[in-house]
């Protein structure tokens, strides 16, 4: 067993956890934070996105020992229920709900995604390298291929991400 | 998963020290190693956790290139200016690559120590030269779609896995490795990889106890026309069937330098120096490329379904030359 702290949602949390305990299953069975999604567990299907020192990844593919003293953002730490964040509210008013399973590693990937367009990052789809990326339908889907699940809802994903990305720029 | 022990080393000679035992493994992103030890696939007795190195950084070499950090993020890396402007070809190799999610954990030196993804290298049920040696290889008279048409063996025909490594290969990089006892060595990636033979299982010439520290960019090719051309089952997050990595420069009508290298096909990032010297000197035609294409895959062979692999990747190449030629003189 090994002992670490982690930042979670702006709150401390002390842990005492098996080595082999992913920064997943640390979340959701020792913080019972439920809201991030155990999907494919290797790192596939994106439903575990959660964002580690501001950044997206896969918490599946992570062990919880290694994020001592990491700052750690989940679903449930973008918004609550009486104040959802921008991203939530437009997924509420484009209707980009799958199962339930997907949308939390989703909205937490997309709120990311827009802080990496804001800072100028390129992606497979964008023309040129150096210039500003622009928030077209083609960047967000390419952004958003590392969440796999669009069961239903895809376009209305897209026009959600593309409203808040419009908003914020 | 196996339990393992878990050090976290603070300095290159603790991690070279902590590692040096026969079941010891470094994790940096573990995008890939947890993936495996999840599936039992690798069982480390140690994991050395190297995340608190300081090898985070991109910094000015003395050749007037680059020293990536071993720990530098696929995704930092992708969208640092210099590599956007000066080596573009790993940029766009990199953002082609994996998901957002996976290139913000994956790392510089774990990306080159990536493991194939050979459905029977993941399948311990399977018979693995590579994974169990001696035990045979079910991919030969089996699924063989992402499998490779050159450098392979009858023990083994894995592809490896890394775009990144490719367009490394083609801007000429050497990998820095600290050894145990302190000292440095740089391995050319060219020669990094080991091909197949008869011991599958030995992937790259790194001892035990090494670590990789650092990737050397060289000087960039100023004005050259830089492209990574990826073909793949879907548009994205998917690994490459064919991938074409390219840095050339078109002087007075004639290729005045020529790089390539080639993903998705070999055991490792596949070069072939014939190929290279008879494009260069020479004005861009179809006839040539034709040529330099029927040389590449001159000993080529298909092992049933990836026979398509042949015909692809000298349409690939073709395409990319085309596009190369087009660029034309770039001032």
């Amino acid at each position: 067993m090994q002992t670490l702290n982690l930042r979670v949602n702006g709150e401390m949390h002390e842990l005492s956890v098996d080595v082999r305990t992913t920064l997943l299953d640390a979340l959701r069975q020792h913080l019972h934070l439920n809201g991030t999604k155990k999907g494919c567990d290797h790192g596939q299907c994106g439903a575990c996105t959660i964002l580690l020192n501001g950044k997206r990844v896969n918490s599946c593919l992570t062990l919880a020992v290694m994020h001592d003293g990491d700052e750690i953002t989940t679903i449930e730490g973008l918004g609550s229920s009486d104040s959802l964040s921008a991203m939530q509210q437009a997924f509420v008013k484009h209707d980009g709900f799958q199962c339930g399973y997907c949308t939390p590693g989703q909205i937490c990937s997309a709120t990311a995604m827009l802080d990496e367009i804001k800072d100028g990052w390129p992606s497979y789809v964008s023309a040129s390298l150096t210039d500003t990326p622009e928030l077209c339908s083609e960047e967000i889907s390419e952004r958003m291929s590392g969440n796999l699940c669009r069961c239903s809802a895809y376009p209305n994903i897209v026009n959600a991400i593309a409203e808040v990305g419009a908003d914020k720029s | 998963m196996r339990s393992f022990d878990y050090e976290r080393a603070t300095t290159v000679e603790q991690a070279t020290s902590l590692a040096s035992g026969q079941h010891s493994m470094f994790i940096a992103g573990g995008t890939n190693l947890l993936d495996l030890m999840k599936l039992e696939v690798l069982t480390p007795h140690v994991l050395v956790d190297i995340n608190r190195l300081d090898l985070h950084t991109i910094e000015r070499n003395d050749e007037g290139g680059l020293r990536i950090g071993a720990l530098v993020a696929n995704s930092v890396l992708a969208a640092d200016a210099q590599i956007r402007q000066h080596y573009a070809v790993l940029s766009r190799a990199l953002l082609s690559g994996a998901s957002p999610q996976l290139r913000n954990k994956a790392t510089t030196g774990g990306n080159l120590l990536q493991r194939t993804r050979c459905y029977y290298f993941y399948d311990t049920a399977s018979s693995c030269n590579k994974r169990n040696p001696g035990s045979g290889c079910s991919a030969l008279q089996g699924r063989n779609r992402l499998h490779a048409i050159v450098g392979a063996s009858e023990h083994c025909i894995a592809t490896h896995p890394s775009d990144m490594a490719v367009a490394m290969q083609v801007l000429r990089a050497t990998v820095e490795i600290e050894q145990p006892d302190g000292d440095l060595r740089h391995v050319p990636l060219q020669d990094f990889y080991c091909l197949p033979e008869t011991t599958p299982q030995c992937e790259n010439q790194l001892e035990p106890g090494e670590l990789i520290t650092a990737v050397h960019l060289p000087a960039p090719v100023e004005k050259s026309y830089q492209a990574y051309r990826k073909v793949r089952d879907r548009a994205s997050y998917a690994f490459a069937l064919v991938s074409v990595a390219a840095v050339t420069q078109i002087r007075n009508g004639r290729f005045s330098h020529v790089g390539l290298s080639f993903g998705g096909i070999a055991p490792k990032p596949w070069r072939n120096l014939e190929v290279e010297e008879m494009l260069l000197d020479e004005a861009p035609s179809e006839a040539l490329f034709e040529q330099a294409a029927d040389c590449l895959l001159r000993d080529a062979s298909g092992h049933g379904d990836n026979d398509f692999k042949i015909p692809l990747t000298k349409r690939t190449l073709i395409a990319v030359l085309n596009d190369a030629a087009r660029a034309g003189d770039i001032e």
